[in-house]
């Protein structure tokens, strides 16, 4: 699974992205937040306030409680401030 | 169309390209957006916007498509630029056609409320001593004006 992070969420986990293989338990956007949380402090203070977290699978958006499998693109980050 | 690119762009010679040749069209609405001096009342001295390449792309065109179903629009053209901007400069441009005003504005207005709070682009400020970066938090009143084009189906 191939995770990407932007603006602070990048900053904050301190990369722009990873290759992951989660254990098949996590099966929704939210069970990965956790898991990715039990693998470093850098993950607890990026997703430590999840009503600013935006998330998309494979380029869309989604909501957390979203299945998440082998394969997928997972991307994290603050809400957009383009235009 | 939609373009997304570091490098400005010149919106004279974008509209003649989009109407060149289509005497179909009566009305043609443009947005710029610029990037501003001042910042909560600081001076910045730079925006660096980032983007997620891919994501940014598909949404933009979902978008289009959209604005196209819903109005009928002769030529749309959408332009995103990323990376280190200044003060005064162009950060988007909306262009929108069509054979009324009405739709031409309409439409514009909709894709750009619909870009501030949906497009994946994030912009970083920096302060005139160079040294205080900071992120810009997204606006509710953005919000407030993409939610509106949720329950209007007005057509012109």
């Amino acid at each position: 699974m191939k995770l990407v992070y932007f603006a602070w969420v990048r900053e904050k986990v301190g990369k722009s992205g990873e290759d992951v293989s989660p254990p098949p338990t996590v099966e929704t956007v939210t069970q990965l937040i956790d898991w990715l949380i039990a693998q470093g402090d850098n993950y607890r203070v990026a997703f430590g306030d999840m009503k600013i977290i935006r998330v998309a699978v494979n380029q869309q958006y989604v909501t957390t409680d979203t299945p998440v499998q082998p394969g997928d693109e997972v991307a994290f980050f603050p809400p957009v401030t383009g235009g | 169309m939609i373009r997304v690119q570091q490098e400005d762009f010149d919106v004279s010679r974008e509209i003649a390209s989009l109407r060149a040749g289509d005497l179909s069209i009566g009305g043609i609405c443009s947005f710029i957006g610029t990037v501003r001096e001042l910042s909560g009342g600081a001076a910045i001295s730079s925006m660096t916007l980032e983007h997620y390449p891919g994501m940014t792309e598909r949404a933009l065109s979902d978008i289009e498509a959209q604005a196209c179903a819903r109005w009928p629009l002769s030529g749309c053209l959408i332009i995103h630029r990323y990376g280190k901007l200044e003060p005064g400069d162009q950060i988007v441009l909306v262009v929108t056609a069509s054979a009324h005003r009405q739709a031409a504005f309409d439409a514009c207005q909709f894709l750009i409320d619909w870009l501030k709070t949906k497009a994946p682009f994030w912009k970083l400020e920096a302060g005139t001593d160079g040294a205080d970066k900071h992120w810009v938090e997204a606006n509710g009143s953005d919000t407030l004006a993409a939610n509106r084009w949720d329950d209007t189906q007005d057509k012109t």
